[in-house]
């Protein structure tokens, strides 16, 4: 998995809060995108993830263009197929249990239910005697798990977490850290997980910062 | 996305109950209305067709159809023997049917007539022999099929016009011999026992010159004895309906004579339907009824009240759609996190909308189906329990072709109910809000 960001460009009105943003991901790649509140890492990564169009700009997975000002059904398909996200209010739907939670977001995003590897995530996040309970009744590190879980099942080249941290303690910050480091590894994704929490940085090969609309490595 | 449909269906349960409930009560409305309105004209129509003319006692012309020619009501009072020569002596006149009722064996009404009651409902003799002894009887196809009853088995009939009338007042001492079966006509024919006149006069004890002599009439207006056929007649003194009849008896003949409670007439030609009524009306102690008249006037009151009923159903199957409207409506505000995910995830805006749709369209099915489920299961019951719903013939599980027709709308009312906010779910942009917090 190769992910190419090439010069993305994104304005509010007149503030231009990315100002061509470049950077790579190669096969199994981890990497931290910091940068301090309102620096712009929820726009980057919600370019990335379709939600949001980029004005000037592409990005690309395996030279599939996902991303671009004029985006299509093709980058819409190849994005769909690629992409694993744990958002940051982790999005799990109510009325379903956990287990059929992570059967539709495989149904939607690969076109099957892979039982097997519900299992098998399930049981790494050590969450496999809550499949049946529905979101509410998880605790909050169980459901952070569920979030991760199903962003998993879904075989995704790319993992991508946006402030999956904020809300929990030192403790917690590692684990949910690790649990996404070491599930990545397992589905061979590569990882992009954008944090103000400068915490996080020991644990990834390569950091990223985000400022005045301009990414540096460090 | 049905699965998913059905699962928001299940997370808000009394709601979803509240709006199936509504929905139900309203298609079983409707469906009922319906069957009744149907079964009841149908009937209505079949079981009066060749009868012109109905002559019996002075009373409600409208009792004297329904007793008559339904065998639903009780009759209106009896009628002197003479009429029938009277009528059938008439050149106006083509058939003219004797009844005499008062008895009934498990709830099925005896009628004393002739093979020309027959005739009139196009009733032919599947087993067995058309009556020709005094105390034999014919069978119409549901009472042989449901009483059980077999060719030459006895059977006693109870005094009074359905089974309920009064438990301990049967004729013991004249047991009918069944001595044929009719074939089914889907008229009234098939929930009567048919036998003589004759024989109908034998069972009360009144003295006919048929197998008797007149005898003195004053021994059998007390109800004591029944001379030649020497067995106590203690199906007299009883009940209520009959007290009225007995009374009659007394006071107006104070004898019993061998009487009829009605003639089915029909004309030969169009004068008898001019002349006739007139002449029973106005030179003798009966009256005349047309049925036609009777039935129409009946089905136009219960068209009234059956039209109020039928709006009062389908405002109400409206406040259903209305309360599917109301609940799609606000949850879809708190559905948007869900649905900006489901699209985030690849789910396309068609999708989003017929989940929604769907979440409609499953409400109006159960509703429809339960409703459906609930009117014909209730007709059911009331054809098990009320004797009259039997008699009207109704029949339980004969669905008419414009149920489909309540089913269908109750589905598009499902559908329109939540395209609004369907369409208001397509809008929804992810973005928006996926970035918000919470
Ligand atoms: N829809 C919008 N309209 C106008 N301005 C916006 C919009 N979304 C974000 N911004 C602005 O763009 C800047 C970057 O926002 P963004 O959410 O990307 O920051 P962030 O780095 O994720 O911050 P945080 O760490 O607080 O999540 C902020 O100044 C924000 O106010
Ligand atoms: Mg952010």
């Amino acid at each position: 998995m190769q992910l190419q960001v090439d010069a993305i460009g994104k304005s509010y009105g007149t503030t231009a809060v990315l100002k061509g943003v470049s950077f790579s991901l190669s096969d199994g790649e981890q990497a931290l995108l910091l940068g301090p509140s309102g620096s712009g890492k929820s726009t980057l990564l919600n370019i990335i993830c379709g939600l949001q169009r980029p004005d000037q700009g592409s990005v690309a997975i395996d030279n599939q263009v996902i991303a671009s000002p004029d985006s299509t059904a093709k980058s819409d398909e190849v994005r769909r197929t690629s992409l694993g996200i744990v958002f940051q209010t982790l999005r799990l739907v109510s009325a379903l249990s956990l287990r059929a939670n992570l059967e539709l977001a495989q149904k939607l995003q690969t076109g099957r239910v892979d039982s097997g590897l519900i299992d098998e995530s399930l049981d790494r996040l050590d969450i496999s005697h809550r499949a049946g309970a529905r979101p509410f009744q998880l605790s909050q590190g169980e459901a952070q798990r569920a979030a991760i879980a199903r962003a998993v099942v879904v075989s995704p080249k790319l993992l991508i977490a946006d402030e999956p941290t904020s809300a929990l303690d030192r403790e917690n910050t590692r684990r949910v850290a690790e649990l996404l480091i070491e599930m990545a590894k397992t589905v061979g994704a590569g990882l992009l997980i954008a944090t103000h929490d400068d915490r996080l940085g020991d644990f990834f090969p390569q950091n990223y910062a985000l400022d005045q609309g301009e990414l540096k490595s460090c | 996305m049905l699965t998913l449909a059905i699962a928001y269906l299940r997370d808000r349960p009394l709601t979803t109950i509240l709006n199936v409930l509504l929905l139900a009560i309203s298609v079983a409305m409707l469906v009922l209305l319906l069957q009744f309105g149907s079964q009841f004209e149908k009937r209505f129509e079949k079981d009066a067709e060749g009868v012109d003319l109905v002559v019996g006692a002075k009373g409600s012309p409208l009792q004297l159809i329904l007793s008559s020619v339904f065998h639903i009501d009780q009759p209106t009072g009896n009628i002197p023997l003479s009429s029938l020569e009277l009528l059938r002596g008439d050149p106006a006149t083509g058939r003219v049917i004797p009844l005499a009722l008062g008895d009934n064996f498990e709830g099925y009404r005896i009628v004393g007539t002739d093979e020309t009651f027959l005739d009139l409902h196009q009733a032919e003799i599947a087993q067995g022999a058309m009556f020709e002894a005094p105390m034999q009887a014919i069978m119409g196809a549901s009472v042989a099929a449901e009483t059980g009853a077999d060719l030459g088995q006895q059977f006693i009939g109870s005094h009074g016009l359905s089974a309920d009338d009064g438990a301990d007042t049967g004729h013991d001492h004249a047991p009918f011999e069944t001595v044929g079966v009719l074939a089914p006509t889907g008229t009234v024919i098939d929930r009567l026992i048919l036998t003589s006149v004759e024989s109908v006069w034998d069972v009360h004890g009144i003295a006919h010159d048929h197998d008797h002599d007149h005898g003195s009439d004053a021994d059998h207006a007390d109800h004591d004895h029944h001379g030649e056929h020497g067995h106590a007649d203690d199906g007299h003194d009883h009940a209520k309906e009959d007290a009225q009849q007995t009374a009659r008896l007394q006071s107006v003949q104070s004898e019993l004579q061998p009487e009829l409670t009605a003639l089915l007439v029909s004309y030969r030609n169009a004068s008898g339907a001019i002349r006739i009524p007139a002449m029973i009306n106005r030179q003798t102690e009966m009256q005349a009824a047309v049925p036609a008249v009777e039935t129409a006037r009946l089905l136009s009151l219960l068209g009234v009240s059956l039209e109020g009923a039928r709006i009062f159903a389908w405002l109400l199957a409206a406040i259903g759609g209305l309360a599917i409207f109301v609940a799609l409506f606000s949850m879809a505000r708190s559905r948007e996190g869900d649905l900006a995910l489901l699209r985030v995830m690849g789910a396309t805006r068609r999708q989003l909308f017929s989940t929604i749709l769907l979440e409609g369209l499953v409400t109006a099915a159960a509703g429809a189906a339960l409703g459906w489920l609930l009117a014909h299961s209730l007709l059911t019951v009331a054809r098990n329990s009320f004797a009259t719903m039997r008699d009207l013939g109704l029949s339980a599980w004969q669905p008419v072709s414009q149920e489909g027709l309540i089913i269908l709308a109750v589905l598009i009312i499902g559908m329109v109910a939540a395209i609004i906010p369907a369409l208001r779910v397509m809008r929804v942009d992810p973005a928006a809000i996926l970035s918000r917090a919470g």
